[in-house]
């Protein structure tokens, strides 16, 4: 008998299998290239930068590639959850804590010390891994990188190469296959090459402000701030079309593709942050909170998050408008109307025509609401000289962009992926998600249909869900899942052991359904519960 | 207050319970000797594959039950005292009833082969099973082998845990074929290929003789009665299907069979006492179901009935069309209706199977008036609701055969096969007329 026996019967730790001899090889090359950025960080320099560069990218993907073709390609198709939380780094292991540190590390430097990174400032030219990106920016907009360059070059090659993996991993499975090819190509093309493009067509007398189409205010929050509208303006037509593309977006497009598809469409097959998560994240999806105190906080952050970002683009906007409408028509006063009058039109619709479905929402519903108006009448009796309750709408803007844009989608919506799990941002603070997840509840053909009385409570949805939504407590009680927050992952259906849940779009009518007694009991019995 | 005592914290006395509760104010108790919350058992196989902790597999955060005023007893009844309305626990502690739901569930078979109760030697089926497969079989350099007995769900599942931990595994199936007392031969054959495709020796048509002790009293190999063969190994799991876990009821008055026996209101002998899940077991089997139905579903529809008779809406058990649901590794596999393994008389049988050896499907209608009996499919997902509708409206087979892409569930953008299934079917349709 062997003495390694482990009588401490413990559950949580068994010795999980190791990396495949490939596997070892794959990281050791991955790693190689990620040395090389970590000695232009380090200052040293490296000649021919060009050829660095390309090197470290190369053998980045290369690394992960091999890697997810020895992890995948050798097992048959299926889900491949084994020992998920046996490892270290997918499980809040030591791995997972250190990878959770170092990049919450970088996401610090990267948005308040950019200078640590060799970024150029004063008009001085940029030195260690800013510089070493400096050939591939030239290459594509002209200008030397900045660290949003760099980041945005890493941030794609991170989707295309966890993209590659991901589609490895489910390889059985055309909803993600199709959909993480989507990811990819709206990363790698709307958000990073166009945009770069874009920059080329800048000369002294034309300049565009730098524009990913497929984001969304709020999630662009600066959109609509000033030094943008006019550069959009003063752009002729192309930029006069960018920003009504940009307003279309909101009110139009958006509504519409949501009413069809769910919020899916832009969160889990167009979002460059739904991008990242769903592929290099993937390995956390399953490290989010199911508890329903988890379910209340993101409720009320999420929300909050959203009257802010209202608010503070609305006090931005009404700062630099005019009072006289002979000058332009859009005055601060018709301005604010316009704002308050169309919440109030969607907020009576609502109130109206969805009281029901909304139940005890409907309260907070209101209370977010008259926030909102009330503000906007402060704007309005406070607000001058740029100030807005004397604080300076820049003031609020800063704040915004620092305490939002920054420290929550970025340093804890990304660097705390291995901890939080991978939609922490999305979850907790994206309000462009909060918008789009309150027309998925209230006007969407989108839910998750549950497969009659099939679900054997396994728990595998839940566990899986990387919103933290528990999709069991819906599947066990027949009933289907139609949740704000729900992105479309499409990965509970796919994780689901009796094909229990699917996707779906489908008419309004039975979509939000609750059943006491399950199909597949006396129908009698059935009709005399769930009918009373 | 009327006092509502449930032994067994299983879906079907959680679900009686959550009904009682929703129902009535009626005082409810739910012992356990197992866990001290419910769990999914069909979900222990992941936690040791590492797909989930122990805890994602428990339906409902801890809170849950003091909020909605279910108590929850740990300890293990030895007896129950009708005359008295009591139960006495291990600890010899007495708990008093004025209703009593046994929910106790089953227990693995063993046939009394030698060794059967040797250190290494374990079934598959209560959390202590799961901590000693953990401690015996932890990785493959600890279990070298592991050999499993009894080819239906519970072994193909023990199986694939195995394997995902690297344990190489050989598994004795009695029948020539897996499971095909249930399956078909078509699929029952895919199933094998399926299983030896994931590098499980698969045995079929052989049975255990007895199990090898080493020097400490712990398994070591065992020896196929057929052959005499033996095969070294440091785990041995007995799944050759489970039984009522009553022994405990031997004097208690109670009637017994193999399992409690009840009437369709899963009444006992004995007023106030009832019977509900694995460990019930009908006079009379209803339908073409067994008179003990030890299924996930059937365990939570005795729960929803029971609990409408408890709190004075005397219902009887009157389950509807038969479906089912198991994944055996990769494929997942749904029935709806009746689908036997060998055709009953009445019963022909279409059989479709994909070029690609992990679909198949197989539909059984009545030989003369084509009726439509029951589907059993394979790596297609169907919808339950649809299977249900057409059971209840007595379709025929060409409807439902022509309608099949209505019953789809598959997830957006896979393959549709309806085209190709309903194609096969016209071909056999025309050799055989």
């Amino acid at each position: 008998m062997s003495n390694k026996l482990d009588h401490s019967m413990s559950l949580a730790s068994p010795e999980a299998k190791g990396l495949s001899i490939k596997q070892k090889v794959a990281s050791a090359i991955g790693l190689i290239g990620f040395f090389i950025l970590i000695l232009a960080l380090c200052n040293i320099n490296l000649p021919n930068q060009g050829v660095f560069l390309t090197i470290a990218l190369v053998l980045i993907t290369i690394g992960t590639i091999l890697f997810a073709n020895d992890a995948y390609l050798t097992k048959l198709e299926g889900i491949k959850n084994d020992g998920v939380w046996f490892t270290s780094i997918s499980s809040r292991g030591v791995l997972g804590w250190l990878t959770g540190v170092g990049l919450t590390t970088f996401y610090i430097v990267l948005y308040f010390y950019a200078e640590l990174l060799g970024l150029g400032t004063n008009g001085e030219a940029n030195t260690g891994l800013v510089a070493l990106f400096d050939p591939l920016s030239k290459l594509l907009s002209g200008n030397p990188a900045s660290q949003w360059f760099v980041y945005g070059t890493l941030y794609t090659v991170a989707i295309i190469a966890f993209g590659y993996k991901f589609i490895l991993k489910y390889r059985h499975n055309r909803y993600q296959q199709i959909r993480t090819i989507s990811v990819m190509f709206f990363q790698l093309g709307f958000a990073f090459l166009i945009p770069e493009f874009m920059a080329r067509l800048n000369s002294d007398t034309f300049k565009l402000p730098y524009y990913d189409l497929k984001n969304v205010w709020p999630l662009n929050y600066y959109n609509f701030e000033q030094y943008r509208i006019d550069q959009f303006i003063n752009a002729g037509n192309v930029g006069l079309a960018l920003l009504i593309f940009g307003i279309a977006s909101i009110f139009i497009i958006t509504p519409i593709l949501t009413y069809k598809f769910g919020k899916r469409w832009y969160c889990s097959w167009v979002c460059g942050c739904g991008g990242l998560a769903e592929t290099a994240g993937d390995s956390f999806r399953q490290l989010s909170s199911k508890k329903l105190s988890a379910w209340k906080l993101e409720r009320w952050l999420i929300h909050t998050v959203l009257v802010f970002a209202v608010v503070m683009t609305t006090a931005v906007i009404y700062t630099y408008l005019g009072y006289d409408p002979d000058k332009y028509w859009l005055t601060k006063g018709v301005f604010l109307l316009s704002v308050a009058g169309f919440l109030t039109l969607v907020f009576a619709g609502v109130m109206i025509f969805k009281r029901k479905e909304l139940g005890k929402d409907a309260r907070y519903g209101a209370i977010g609401y008259f926030t909102v108006i009330a503000l906007l009448i402060g704007i309005h009796i406070f607000g001058y000289g740029g100030e807005i309750f004397f604080i300076k709408a820049e003031t609020l803007r800063s704040t915004y962009g620092f305490a939002i844009g920054s420290i929550f989608s970025g340093v804890i919506g990304t660097g705390f992926y291995p901890i939080l799990g991978n939609r922490a941002w999305c979850r907790f603070g994206c309000p462009m998600a909060a918008i789009l997840g309150f027309q998925q509840r209230l006007f969407s053909k989108f839910r998750i249909t549950t497969n009659g009385g099939q679900c054997i409570s396994c728990g595998n949805c839940s566990t899986y869900c990387e919103m933290g939504i528990d999709v069991r407590s819906y599947a066990q009680k027949g009933e289907n899942i139609v949740r704000s927050s729900c992105v479309g992952c499409g990965i509970c259906s796919a994780v689901c052991p009796r094909g229990v849940l699917k996707l779906e779009n489908d008419k309004l009518d039975g979509r939000i359904n609750s059943n006491e007694i399950l199909l597949g009991n006396d129908v009698d019995l059935m009709d005399y519960v769930n009918k009373k | 207050m009327e006092h509502i005592v449930i032994i067994g914290n299983g879906i079907s006395g959680i679900t009686a319970a959550r009904h009682i509760r929703k129902m009535s104010n009626k005082r409810i108790t739910i012992i356990s000797a197992e866990t001290d919350y419910f769990f999914s058992r069909t979900a222990l196989m992941y936690v040791y594959m590492g797909h989930m902790k122990f805890e994602h597999t428990q339906p409902y955060e801890n809170w849950f039950w003091k909020k909605n005023k279910i108590e929850l007893k740990k300890g293990f009844v030895s007896k129950i005292n009708h005359q008295a309305n009591e139960l006495v626990f291990t600890n010899k502690e007495v708990m008093n009833y004025d209703k009593l739901i046994i929910a106790v569930g089953s227990k693995p078979n063993k046939f009394g082969w030698p060794g059967q109760d040797l250190n290494g030697v374990l079934g598959m089926y209560h959390k202590q099973d799961l901590e000693k497969l953990e401690n015996y079989a932890p990785n493959n350099t600890v279990c070298n082998r592991a050999v499993i007995v009894g080819g239906g769900l519970i072994g193909i599942e023990l199986a694939e845990m195995l394997r995902s931990r690297d344990i190489p595994v050989t598994f004795l199936v009695r029948e020539n074929s897996f499971w095909n007392g249930v399956l078909p031969a078509g699929e029952s054959a895919m199933i094998n290929r399926h299983i030896q495709n994931h590098h499980i020796d698969l045995r079929l048509g052989v049975n255990l003789k007895e199990i090898i002790a080493d020097d400490n009293g712990r398994a070591k190999a065992i020896v196929i009665q057929e052959t005499g063969e033996i095969i070294d190994c440091n785990v041995v799991g007995l799944t050759a299907g489970v039984s009522p876990n009553v022994t405990f009821l031997k004097d208690s008055g109670i009637e017994l069979g193999r399992g409690v026996k009840v009437n369709r209101f899963l009444e006992t002998n004995i007023p106030d006492i009832y019977a509900i899940g694995d460990c019930a077991e009908q006079h009379e089997a209803i339908g073409n179901r067994r008179p003990i139905e030890a299924v996930w579903y059937t365990g939570r529809m005795m729960g929803e009935t029971v609990a409408q008779t408890i709190c004075g809406n005397k219902t009887e058990y009157k389950p509807g069309h038969w479906f089912n649901s198991a994944k055996f590794l990769d494929i997942e596999y749904q029935t709806y209706g009746w689908v036997f393994g060998k055709p009953k008389e009445y019963e022909q049988q279409f059989h479709w199977i994909h070029a690609d050896d992990t679909k198949c499907i197989t539909v059984s209608y009545h030989k003369r008036t084509k009726k439509f009996l029951g589907i059993n499919t394979f790596g297609i997902r169907m919808r339950h609701e649809v299977f249900d509708r057409w059971l209840t409206e007595q379709r025929d087979v060409d409807y439902v055969m022509q309608h099949l892409s209505e019953a789809n569930f598959d997830p957006e953008f896979y393959a549709p096969y309806e085209s190709e299934i309903l194609n096969a079917y016209k071909k056999m349709e025309f050799q055989t007329s």
